[in-house]
């Protein structure tokens, strides 16, 4: 077993529990916190149904942003569609076996990392070219994207430039998965792909990317308007009551 | 109107989003509170000792109560989708304006003390400790949002500046840093019952001077009742309404409705105010205290149903929150909503046909529809979503010939606030009103050239006594803004009226 491949396998465990375990606590920071008061943006759908149709159409349609900025919308829509279908074709080097959905996505796949750094680098100018992003844009700001680019462009590499051993990389992370660790394929620019990969996982639970678990928790889009139908109260609010007899 | 100190913003045929300038309202900021407005209030009565470590501790206690905060601090990704769509930065064009970068005010803060990244990099994601500067910047900058949501209307994840910025001001309350205009006004309503400090005979003065009017002018003996123990209904206005112009007029039309509509009602001095300031300052506890007097009021009445008056904080307090402050409301009769708006309950009684209305006696005006943002996005009307924004209008279109709305982008979900609300609405921060009035002055002028508006009809106290204060500056006349029961007053016709 060669030093590349121990570091690399102690590197995606280290990763891969940071990563878990950081998003649970964060998940579960979000999912406990009590919001005391109905605050949703209205109008607000009235049932349970309509908050799934409304949160659907943001997760999906980025539909605020959409109604926000036209060119933002559009750069994102495609970076994050594009980021979607390359973390499918992805699956090939992590499941055992391949449904059949993704080897139809196959070629997709790849286009998708073009595009995905076409919206990566629409997002980046913004950051550049519009004053008011460009006052907000903080060093990470700057680095998320340069790191996601980075990403893609040495996957890209791998395949139009210099071809990886698919079948190792497989193999290792199916090595990884079942405890039964198996040599990592050595070429370079593979190595700086899982470099930057595993940093993106590493950040992942302590950055702005939280946003992806957080969309789900926003309360000004998740909640029901039903406040006069539905008495709603939080624990600590409860206690205010307590040794106060009501009016 | 005085000479403004400050330049007034030109009116433009569209839109104009400001290039960033920074700084050009870094010198506003309203007057700090007093000692006996901060005490009864239950924060200290000045900047306290460590004021920086009971800070951070309070905020590490306020983020385990407020999920929406706790989220919005993580999930911004700096997309810029809000950047422009403030009032106050496109009428002042500083940075700080920008929704975001308010909000950023607050994260960097927590961000160096709840946060890996900031604690050990905060340079890379702009982490700072909390200095003298930072509260300054704090307390310039959350006294220049009047929580309008209008940004979170934009946002991917719905992050509201509002719900930030009240965060702010509990955490500053909290180490003694008050603002006397919200916090002087909360001492007068736990004191006297309402924000004026009009104590219970001046007001059955004013009622009594009004049901006068009423009869000189319709003949019609219409009562304006207060206390009245066993009315059907306990009437929760913003007291703003019993004396000052365009509102007292709204409070003749909801009387005279009463009238028609046949059902007793009555006004309470224990809760003669419908305005609620302790969501101003995001205290819960004071927000609470304040909504128990309907509830004490709506019991000592023995009363059936609760409605309330036109404002819009009032009623996004009433509407979204007075079921958890203050119910449930287990003793009131189960087949109306509680609390209804006065706009729903006459837009039901015209729905079925009880109410009369001439209404060429509105005919000197060309109206146009202010949707107050409290009752735009964070409330509704009725029983559909948005019937927030039709049911007012049907109200107007019911009782007026001529009815415009102003661009569809300053109005509904996406209105522009009138620059006095979230507890701004001080001639402290005159320069800021009158700039954060921009876009709404804009759209307004643009309707009176284009369609022919005299007359812009409000259902909010603070947006109608702002527009009062701002339209001159902008060259209009005061009298430009009227409440929208002044005109179902102007044309309703009462039964056995002589006039008309
Ligand atoms: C639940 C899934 C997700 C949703 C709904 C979502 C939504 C959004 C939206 C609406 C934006 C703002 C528009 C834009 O700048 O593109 C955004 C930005 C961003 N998202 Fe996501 N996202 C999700 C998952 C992810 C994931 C998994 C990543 C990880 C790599 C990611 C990375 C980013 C980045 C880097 C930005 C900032 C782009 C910039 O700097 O302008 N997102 N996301
Ligand atoms: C452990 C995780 C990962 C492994 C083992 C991995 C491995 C690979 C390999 C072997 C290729 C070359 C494909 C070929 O030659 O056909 C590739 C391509 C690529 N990778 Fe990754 N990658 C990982 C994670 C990621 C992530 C998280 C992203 C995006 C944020 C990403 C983005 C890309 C892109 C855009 C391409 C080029 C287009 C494509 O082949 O789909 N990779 N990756
Ligand atoms: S809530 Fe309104 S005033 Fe406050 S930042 Fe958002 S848009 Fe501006
Ligand atoms: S729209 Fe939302 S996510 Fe985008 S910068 Fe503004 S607050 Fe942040």
């Amino acid at each position: 077993m060669s030093t590349l491949t121990i570091i690399y396998a102690v590197l995606f465990y280290i990763a891969t529990i940071i990563f878990l375990s950081g998003l649970a606590f964060r998940i579960n920071k979000y999912a406990t916190t009590p919001a005391p008061l109905k605050i949703p943006t209205t109008p607000a759908p009235t049932n349970k149904i309509g908050v799934i149709w409304r949160m659907l159409k943001e997760l999906v349609l980025f539909e605020s942003l959409f109604k926000g900025n036209k060119w933002t919308w559009a750069f994102g829509l495609v970076f994050h569609i594009s980021l979607f279908l390359v973390l499918l074709r992805h699956t090939r080097y992590m499941l055992p076996w391949i449904p059949e959905p993704i080897v139809l996505l196959q070629p997709f796949g790849i286009y998708a990392g073009i595009t995905m750094i076409a919206g990566l680098l629409g997002l980046w100018g913004r950051r550049f070219l519009v004053d008011r992003v460009r006052y907000i844009s903080s060093p990470s700001d700057h680095l998320i994207l340069a790191l996601l680019i980075l990403i893609a462009l040495s996957g890209l590499a791998m395949k139009f430039v210099v071809h990886t051993d698919v079948v190792g990389v497989k193999k290792f992370f199916s090595g990884l998965m079942t405890l039964n660790w198996k040599e990592l394929p050595g070429d370079t620019l593979l190595v700086i792909h899982l470099t930057l990969v595993a940093i993106l996982m590493l950040i992942f639970p302590y950055s702005k990317l939280l946003h992806a678990p957080g969309v789900f928790f926003s309360p000004t889009r998740n909640q029901i308007d039903n406040p006069r139908e539905q008495h709603h109260i939080a624990e600590w609010a409860k206690r205010l009551e307590q040794g106060e007899n009501q009016g | 109107m005085a000479k403004p100190t400050f330049q007034v913003p030109e009116l433009q045929e569209y839109l104009e989003i400001p290039s960033v300038t920074p700084g050009t309202m870094a010198h506003s900021k309203p007057f700090y509170s007093k000692p006996e407005f901060q005490k009864p209030l239950g924060f200290p009565e000045e900047l306290v000792d460590n004021w920086q470590e009971k800070a951070i501790v309070k905020m590490g206690e306020l983020l385990t109560k407020y999920k929406s905060v706790q989220v919005f601090l993580d999930a911004c990704v700096k997309c810029g989708s809000c950047t422009d769509k403030c009032h106050y930065y496109i009428g002042t064009g500083d940075p700080k304006n920008m929704p975001v970068a308010r909000q950023d005010l607050l994260r960097k803060v927590y961000r160096r003390y709840f946060t890996f990244a900031g604690k050990y990099f905060p340079s890379l994601v702009g982490a700072t400790d909390l200095t003298k500067e930072v509260l300054d910047d704090w307390y310039s900058y959350f006294h220049q949002c009047s929580q309008c949501r209008r940004c979170s209307v934009f946002c991917p994840y719905g992050i509201d500046t509002a719900e930030i910025s009240m965060f702010a001001r509990e955490l500053m309350d909290h180490i003694g840093v008050g603002q006397k205009y919200c916090n002087e006004i909360i001492c007068k309503v736990h004191k006297i019952g309402n924000n004026l400090g009009l104590p219970g005979p001046a007001l059955a003065d004013t009622l009594e001077g009004l049901e006068e009017d009423v009869l000189d002018d319709t003949g019609v003996d219409v009562k304006f009742p207060l206390d009245q123990e066993g009315s059907e209904i306990l009437l929760v206005t913003p007291s703003a309404d019993f004396f000052a112009e365009p509102h007292v007029d709204g409070l003749v039309g909801y009387a005279k409705v009463f009238h028609e509509a046949g059902v007793s009602w009555t006004l309470s001095t224990e809760a003669s105010e419908a305005a609620n300031f302790g969501m101003f300052i995001g205290s819960y506890e004071n927000m609470r205290k304040i909504s128990q007097r309907v509830r004490k009021a709506a019991k000592d009445l023995k009363v059936k149903r609760i409605v309330f008056g036109e404002c819009g904080h009032a009623w996004r307090v009433a509407y979204s929150f007075l079921n958890t402050l203050a119910g449930p409301w287990e003793f009131l009769d189960p087949n109306y909503p509680v609390p209804q708006h006065i706009c729903e309950f006459t837009w039901n009684l015209i729905q079925e046909g009880k109410l009369k209305f001439d209404k060429s006696q509105n005919d000197d005006m060309v109206l146009t529809f202010h949707d107050s943002c409290n009752v735009a996005r964070a409330s509704r009307m009725g029983a559909d979503p948005g019937g927030q924004f039709e049911i007012p209008r049907n109200v107007i279109k019911a009782v007026c010939n001529n009815y415009q709305d102003m661009d569809a982008d300053t109005i509904k979900e996406r209105t522009f606030c009138c620059g006095g609300g979230g507890g701004l609405l001080t001639d402290d921060l005159m320069e800021l009103r009158v700039k954060g009035a921009k876009p709404r002055m804009e759209a307004l002028n643009n309707v009176i050239k284009d369609k022919g508006v005299t007359h812009m009809a409000a259902i909010c106290a603070i947006c109608k006594s702002q527009f009062t204060k701002v339209l001159p500056y902008y060259g209009m006349d005061m009298s430009q803004i009227v409440s929208v029961h002044q005109l179902v007053s102007n044309a309703i016709v009462l039964t056995g009226q002589t006039d008309q």
